[in-house]
């Protein structure tokens, strides 16, 4: 990792959302991670353990919510994104970041041509005129292994398929070459046998343009399958992070060895399965310390009382667990100065 | 042993506007499929969407009327049932819904709902039903504290035990299970279908459990039918399902399935073609547009399932050996 | 069973201390949602203001609303009368008193038998669909399609003047908008899962009709009352002015309107005030009825 370029550089990120009047909640609480040169980071956690909002901060796209981000860095290639006004980021998204979304059906806009929305995404960062624009499109669709792109380019996004608008927008996405790519959750909505086909294509998409890619899911088959490192959260915080051999074969935070112990497995068959008892938080009544102490069986009473730090282990790897502190090789929180 | 259910022959169409043609066009949702589900068993419907795994569970709860074939259950022939016929008979076959959150009234309490179907279909008092409903709250794990609460109160795995315990009132001998765990998180999944296999062995329940999910249909089912655009193209126990795939579609299925753990390296069949609308379904098999195997008499006439021992079905001229 | 119940528990146990949201009451958030829209707020107050003077305010008026007072004609807003008298020399004040009674009753009331009539109609034929549908859409569709002034006019034409008349007139245009919101609201209500899940336990249809559908239409149903007793209220008015509704002598709103208009330029004060109170109660209900509509759907606007 440390040889390879960080294209993104997340610090201590904090996103909050104003739920009433005077009331926030905390949807993310001080993240930090980095995505190098082709590589595949993975998120994982479960709906509204602030994944998604992660990603929204980072391309700043919260702005018509009721989000906003507090503190924190967002470094691309050693800019800070938090600094850029709305015209630079324009400039910036699309063209250096680029970020695909779950319903790739709900992304295109169902009264515009594909052929009309490539090109006008295409002209946006680039002086090509509008038939260079529309070679460059169908070489993009080529590319993300559309079969007939001539055809496909002059359709309607209802006329296509879920697996086929998910490759349009990837080669929209793509077709500025961004250093850097945010899968919110891109297969979710697709059948198997489709997101095979598109987690592959990503696959090449990293290999081709040693593009960064940040891969935010739930689904921990697909981790396995595509990250070099996984970051997995829980109630807006990061509770683990390590490569993705060392996670699956010896998770350290008590939550993700339940997420995968819970996850059936093909081919095992099992016909019973470990769960985590209870259920998330909401975000407006998190309890005192340890936010996964009320579903932990190995839960104590500091767990109860005092939230743990990120305790940095060797190998690169991270856990947010009381248990982890014999094996810590520093606090994370130190962390920030070690860079600095 | 007799079937519990048994689904002859069955075929669903829905209207869809006009064709390229101008003529009436309809949507083959479901194409003559033959199953049966014994008693005490999980029987799966997999398949990917529009494969017709939900309209199949609509049918066989007689919220939809088949066009033709027939559906044996208990020794009735349903399918040809009024609404008002059929009304005795749910209290036998009673269905779990996908989206926990819409399934529930919004606007009655949970005590209520999960009373409804003895409102139904008993003449219980009011204090005797409010029972029964407490007593399926704390089976399900809810308690009966919560009883008097709206459904949004409550999370996605509460409310879908809420489902669970709706179903369980009036001690169906079948339960239709349409995705009970897709919209729920990993660690929630978990509960729910350990909360159903506890109760499959504690009320002897047959599940019909239909899901596009292969790992979550491994863990919970005995049979397994695998269904593609309104055929079901494969049918066998869950072990020979798993094991030896004979169907070059549930092959591929089956490893197109990513597997949560980084040591396993596994090589993708990936399919190409297309899929075939269900408007203009092709003749004969209708993964021919994407099968590796696919030959010339695959495209003649609809393929018939065969049994290649112990049960288990195929339809396919040219299978895997 | 019972050895049943305990081995279920025990398993069951590991979910049982699930913390449940805590206990958001609806009416309460609707109430705090409803409060941020100063306007249809102070439109509530005014119209709980006037629904108090219709109750109490022929017993806190000054004078007799029908005493003459020959030697006190047309005066103009004194202390003595704060908004003058009329033409027979009668408390216009005391007289708008008396009749928030009848403007406002009269409106209610029709709103009321018209919301009746058209939820009925509406919900079955959003429900049932096919002929019933085709009857009772087709007849709103010529209903709507004549102004409503001169549809009431036309009944009252035809069943004669008098307040019951011109009740019956307004319920008569009042049905087919209910008919029409509450279709399209059964058919939302009816596509939703919740119903099909009903169907599927063998709810007999008089139960999902009134238990399961009728309730997710009732906001669109309060929404369209409060909106449509403002044009009630015009529309009763209206009539009375032209002479169709309640006696001339009647302190009803429309009439006052009526009678004093003969004296525009001599009394101004005849037709301002009773005037500015039709204007002010159709506002209030129309101001309310929007911002009831936003609070309880956003969506529809």
């Amino acid at each position: 990792m440390s040889e390879k370029e960080i294209l993104l550089d997340v610090r201590d990120l904090c996103t909050v959302f104003q739920v009433g009047k005077r009331k926030t909640v905390t949807a993310v609480n001080g993240i930090s991670f980095q995505v190098g040169a082709g590589e595949i980071l993975g998120l994982v956690g479960e709906s509204g353990c602030g994944k998604s909002v992660t990603s929204l901060s980072v391309m700043q796209l919260l702005k018509n919510t009721s989000g906003r981000v507090v503190s924190g860095q967002i470094l691309l290639k050693g800019k800070d994104l938090l600094h850029c006004t709305e015209k630079e980021m324009r400039a910036v998204r699309g063209k250096e970041i680029s970020m695909i979304f779950q319903e790739p059906m709900s992304s295109l806009n169902p009264s515009m041509r594909i052929e009309a929305q490539m090109v006008e995404a295409i002209r946006l960062h680039t002086d090509m005129d509008k038939k260079a624009a529309r070679d460059h499109a169908l070489t993009m669709m080529r590319k993300v292994g559309i079969a007939n792109p001539e055809t496909t380019i002059r359709s309607y996004p209802h006329q296509l398929s879920g697996g086929m608008s998910q490759r349009v927008m990837i080669a929209m996405a793509m077709s500025c070459d961004p250093t850097v790519l945010i899968a919110d959750e891109p297969t979710t909505a697709l059948d198997v046998t489709i997101q095979a086909q598109i987690l592959q294509l990503m696959r090449q998409i990293r290999d081709n343009n040693n593009t960064g890619i940040l891969l935010i899911t739930h689904d921990l088959g697909v981790v396995a399958e595509m990250c070099s490192r996984v970051i997995v959260m829980y109630a807006g915080r990061i509770v683990e992070e390590a490569p993705v051999q060392e996670l699956f074969a010896a998770p350290k935070h008590p939550y993700t060895q339940g997420l995968i112990a819970s996850v059936p497995k093909l081919g095992s068959g099992v016909t019973s399965l470990p769960s985590i008892p209870g259920s998330v938080p909401d975000l407006s009544m998190m309890p005192a310390g340890c936010k996964f102490a009320p579903r932990c069986s190995k839960a104590c009473d500091r767990c109860h009382q005092t939230e743990p730090p990120l305790y940095r282990l060797k190998d690169g790897r991270q856990s947010r667990c009381w248990l982890a502190e014999s094996e810590a090789v520093q606090p994370a929180e130190e962390k920030e100065e070690q860079i600095g | 042993m007799t079937p519990l259910l048994s689904v002859k022959n069955v075929t669903k169409t829905f209207p869809a506007g006009r064709g390229k043609n101008g003529k009436k066009a309809r949507v083959h949702a479901v194409n003559n499929i033959s199953f049966d589900i014994y008693p005490g068993e999980t029987f799966s419907v997999v398949g990917e969407s529009g494969c017709g795994k939900s309209t199949t569970g609509r049918l066989v709860d007689h919220l939809l009327v088949p066009d033709s074939g027939e559906i044996w259950f208990d020794g009735c022939d349903i399918s040809k049932l009024s609404d008002k016929e059929m009304r005795p008979i749910r209290k036998d076959i009673q269905m779990i819904f996908q989206d926990p959150n819409g399934s529930l009234n919004p606007r009655m309490r949970v005590e209520d709902l999960v009373a409804e179907p003895l409102l139904i279909h008993t003449d219980m008092s009011p204090a005797e039903r409010m029972k029964v409903a407490h007593e399926l709250l704390q089976v399900v794990g809810l308690g009966a504290k919560h009883a008097h609460r709206f459904p949004h109160e409550f999370s996605g795995g509460q409310r879908q035990r809420i489902g669970i315990a709706r179903a369980l009132t009036v001690r169906p001998k079948l339960i239709i299970a349409d995705e009970p765990v897709s919209s729920l998180d990993v660690s929630i999944q978990a509960q729910v279908l350990n909360l159903m296999q506890q109760l499959q062995r504690d009320y002897e329940l047959t599940y019909m459990f239909i899901s596009h999910d292969l790992s979550v249909v491994e863990m919970i089912s005995d049979r397994i039918a695998v269904m593609y655009l309104g055929s079901i193209v494969e049918l066998a126990d869950k072990k020979e399902l798993y094991a030896h795939p004979r169907h070059p579609y549930t092959k591929a299925l089956l490893s197109a399935v990513p597997i949560p753990d980084p040591t396993v390296q596994k090589d993708h069949a990936l399919l190409e073609g297309d899929i075939p609308s269900t408007i203009d379904l092709p003749v004969g098999c209708p993964f021919q547009t994407r099968c590796p195997r696919c030959q010339a008499d695959c495209k003649l006439k609809p393929i018939e399932p065969v049994d290649v021992g112990g049960g288990h079905m195929v339809a396919c001229l040219h299978m895997e050996e | 069973m019972s050895e049943n119940n305990n081995s279920v528990n025990s398993a069951s146990s590991a979910y049982m201390d699930d913390p449940v949201l805590q206990n958001r009451s609806r009416a309460r958030e609707f109430f705090k949602k409803f409060c941020q829209r100063k306007t249809a707020v102070v439109a509530g107050c005014f119209i709980i203001l006037l629904i108090v003077l219709a109750i109490i305010g022929p017993s806190i008026a000054p004078y007799d609303p029908d005493v003459y007072d020959y030697s006190n004609m047309r005066a103009a807003p004194s202390l003595q009368h704060l908004m003058g008298t009329d033409e027979f020399g009668r408390d216009v004040f005391s007289r708008l008193l008396a009749g928030t009674r009848l403007s406002l009753g009269s409106a209610l009331a029709a709103v009321l038998v018209g919301a009746a009539l058209g939820t009925i109609l509406g919900i079955l034929a959003g429900y049932y669909g096919g002929i019933l549908e085709s009857l009772v859409m087709r007849g709103s569709d010529v209903l709507f399609a004549m102004p409503d002034i001169l549809l009431c006019i036309a009944i009252v034409a035809i069943i004669g003047p008098g307040l019951i008349n011109v009740i019956i007139a307004v319920t008569v245009f009042t049905i087919p908008s209910f008919a029409r919101v509450m279709r399209s609201a059964t058919l939302t209500v009816r596509g939703s899962l919740h119903v099909e899940v009903a169907r599927s336990l063998g709810c007999p249809d008089s139960r999902i009709l009134w238990k399961h559908i009728f309730p997710g239409t009732v906001q669109a149903m309060i929404v369209n009352f409060t909106m449509r007793i403002g044009s009630a209220i015009l529309a009763a008015s209206s009539l009375s002015f032209l002479g169709f509704g309640a006696d001339v002598g009647a302190p009803e709103w429309g009439a006052m309107l009526s009678s004093g208009r003969n004296f525009i330029g001599v009394a101004d004060h005849l037709i301002l005030f009773p005037g500015l109170l039709i204007f002010l109660t159709v506002l209030a209900f129309n101001l309310f009825g929007d911002g009831l509509r936003d609070t309880l759907d956003p969506k529809i606007k």
